[in-house]
């Protein structure tokens, strides 16, 4: 019986919660709705007092909740009536549905929408490109973040190709000072998002086998992700012990520690590092097979921000909206935020050396996104969800690189038709 | 009919009746009665993408119970909870009626103190649970190895928590360290109202306080050992939190620690990518509830018909 009271206890404790939000904001206060809720320092203290230095009249809060439940929460209150009036969106389906529900507003007729690159908006429009619904703020960048003592320590260079880069960490492992990769598989994501998201563009060679997925004229077992998978399994030669039983923050640890020499990173790990971190570390991008004439990044537009549609106070939110469509927000949030990379066209400085340094790969190697994000997670079972499974199987070794790709394969067969 | 008396003694007291019954009746009708009916009925539509709920029938259960994809997370979490069941049935009550009978003994020293100690865990909340013991047997930091160390049984260490084989073992350890408060005090409570001439008796007559307990404490004790068991069941199929709390939704490795409960969040709420599916939750919801209905109804008519009471 309490399977019934968890649901709808969870609901309403959500409804409950929220509902006293817009009811302490009075007209003409915009109430932002965010994940994001290790920023809220930032958005109190810089990007809303520089909105408010050039529009005194707008009174803004933002109104964070846990990344695990804004999902259901946002999509609750926007069903109840009860969101806040600006949206911040998910890449991809999540925010695709919120708009086909009628819950975002277009927003084409933003001046400001120019100075975004397709590539930024694909994520947030309709799959025919007819609309945008939500504003692009963000990317997020994978690569290698190393601890530059041990590597000094041990006599190793940053590696130019996957062969240096291997023949690296089994030096690491031999001198024996320090874990060589520091990453676990138990929350499952790390080993999909920093593991096979992380190195797999070099194989497949980014957005071009990105597209021939969704067109069906690739499969995952093909030689690309079979390989994705192979280079994956080796991982575990460098993972710390127990590493099956290692949890993102326990991966963090060990790397801010100084315990370990490589960590696979997401660029939002530089902050907290550049806080808890006594060493000095830097940078790399995932190294190419030697021969390779391009390097890919996984370049993975993440955030951005719309306006509910049912609103009371969208003209307010649509003058927030275009302010943050200048150049003084992007180079505010770049750099409030080292890690996370404005999606617009303006020259950003990046002031963070190793956030400067993630962003620099953009010149040299072609940009990506996530394979799994773009129409391909739509159906059951959920592809973005199969591939933390069989990333995290490939690495603890209960799944065979090859069984791991027809085991996706399958997944995709089973709803989408260009993989039937 | 005949009975006038007691007829007009009643209508006297309708309307207290009435008046005592209402809050109760109100308040389990609306949180309790109505939801679950209201989950049940939700379990019969369907919303397509962009469109209204329509009315699909038994659909949404074909599609759990049939699909091969559903069928097999629904199967793999349903005998999941089974293992998670059985461990407490065989671990957890055992050990809380062990205690209790403990506890119980005459001359017992520190009686409160163990007591208190023992149901402490209970009063933790599981995301505090679940964190200390993930602390414990984590590989990095977790005092477990060193644990080991000290007898000399380091090499047994393993992670544990992260292994497919004895990940779901390990959260039904963690869970029964912290529940076992329940069945000891439950036990221990009817424990206490045995009257002290049927244990004097007994021991007069030469029994040892083991074979007291055996013969004559266990037998008196055992409805409340059946309400303990069944209570357990309930409890058991109902878990969510501790898996959601060391696992998350997607309840890894390999969904080798998904029961229902994980299952019904994943599919009500969605998870990361996968979008929430408000009538699918709710079908596997109304399969809990039937599996659960099972298993009360099975404990009514089989056994509880069949425990022997003794007036004390």
């Amino acid at each position: 019986m309490s399977n019934k009271v968890l649901a709808k206890g969870l609901a309403g404790a959500l409804a409950a919660s929220v509902a006293l939000v817009p009811m302490m904001a009075s007209a003409g206060d915009l109430v932002i709705e965010s994940w994001r809720n290790d920023d809220i320092d930032i958005w109190n203290e810089k990007i809303i007092p520089a909105f408010n230095e050039v529009h005194p009249d707008i009174n803004v809060s933002f109104k964070p909740t846990p990344p695990t439940e804004y999902n259901a929460s946002v999509n609750a209150k926007l069903a109840g009536g009860t969101a806040g009036d600006l949206i911040t969106c998910r890449p991809f389906d999540a925010s695709l549905e919120l708009y086909k529900q009628g819950n975002l507003a277009a927003l084409d007729d933003l001046n400001g929408m120019d100075n975004f690159s397709d590539v930024a908006k694909s994520a947030w429009q309709t799959d025919d490109g007819s609309a945008t619904f939500c504003l692009p703020m963000a990317s997020v960048i994978h690569g290698f973040i190393y601890n530059k003592e041990a590597f000094e320590e041990v006599g190793i260079e940053i590696p130019k190709t996957s062969e240096d880069f291997y023949a690296a960490l089994d030096k690491i492992k031999e001198d024996g000072n320090y874990i060589p990769m520091a990453m676990g598989t138990a929350d499952q994501w790390e080993a999909a998002t920093m593991g096979f998201q992380n190195i797999g563009p070099n194989h497949w060679d980014g957005e071009a086998g990105r597209k021939a997925l969704i067109d069906g004229s690739a499969k995952f077992t093909d030689a690309p992700y079979i390989d994705t998978f192979k280079e994956l399994a080796t991982w575990a030669n460098y993972l710390p012990d127990g590493f099956e039983a290692i949890s993102y923050p326990d991966a963090q640890n060990l790397f801010s520690l100084g315990r370990a020499a490589v960590y696979p990173a997401g660029s939002w790990d530089i902050s907290l590092f550049n806080n808890q971190a006594d060493f000095e570390f830097g940078a790399f991008p995932p190294p190419a097979p030697a021969g390779a004439k391009t390097c890919y990044i996984s370049d993975h537009t993440d955030i951005a921000l719309g306006l509910n549609a049912k609103s009371k106070n969208a003209v307010e939110a649509k003058v927030f909206l275009e302010w943050m469509t200048g150049s003084e927000f992007a180079t505010l949030y770049s750099n409030a935020l080292p890690g996370f990379f404005s999606l617009s066209k303006h020259t950003v400085e990046v002031t963070d050396p190793v956030a400067g340094e993630f962003v620099s790969w953009r010149q040299d190697c072609e940009s990506t996104i996530r394979n799994s994000y773009q129409i391909l997670s739509r159906g059951t079972p959920n592809l973005e969800n199969d591939l933390w499974n069989l990333s995290a199987q490939t690495i603890n070794g209960t799944l065979t690189p090859e069984e791991a790709a027809k085991e996706a394969e399958a997944g995709l067969a089973k709803w989408y038709a260009p993989h039937q | 009919m005949a009975h006038s008396g007691p007829m007009t003694d009643w209508r006297k007291a309708k309307l207290p009746v009435i008046a005592f019954l209402a809050p109760a009746t109100i308040i389990y009708t609306v949180f309790m009665i109505y939801p679950l009916l209201d989950s049940i009925r939700l379990s019969f539509y369907a919303t397509p993408s962009g469109g209204e709920a329509a009315f699909v029938g038994l659909d949404n259960y074909r599609t759990i119970l049939a699909d091969p994809d559903w069928s097999e997370t629904f199967w793999n979490s349903f005998w999941n909870n089974m293992k998670f069941f059985a461990v407490h049935m065989l671990i957890q009550n055992p050990i809380g009626i062990a205690l209790a009978g403990i506890l119980s003994l005459p001359r017992l020293r520190f009686r409160n103190t163990y007591r208190t100690m023992m149901i402490m865990p209970t009063m933790l909340s599981v995301v505090i649970v679940g964190f200390i013991w993930q602390l414990i047997l984590s590989p990095v930091w977790g005092v477990g190895a060193d644990l080991l160390d000290i007898i000399g049984l380091k090499s047994l260490f393993g992670p544990w928590l992260g292994k497919e084989g004895s990940a779901l073992i390990t959260l039904s350890f963690i869970s029964v360290w912290q529940w076992v408060g329940i069945p000891l005090m439950l036990i221990y409570a009817a424990l206490l109202a045995i009257p002290d001439d049927l244990v004097d008796a007994a021991i007069v007559d030469g029994a040892s306080h083991f074979e007291v307990f055996l013969h004559i404490k266990l037998p008196l004790v055992l409805p409340t050992v059946a309400m303990v068991s069944i209570l357990t069941f309930v409890g058991n199929f109902n878990a969510f939190d501790l898996i959601y709390a060391v696992k998350g939704a997607l309840a890894g490795p390999n969904f080798s620690t998904d029961i229902m409960g994980t299952l019904f969040y994943r599919t009500f709420f969605g998870y990361q990518l996968q979008l929430g599916n408000p009538h699918l939750g709710a079908t596997v919801a109304s399969l809990m509830f039937l599996i659960i209905l099972a298993g009360v109804l099975f404990y009514l008519f089989a056994i509880q018909r069949r425990l022997a009471r003794y007036q004390l």
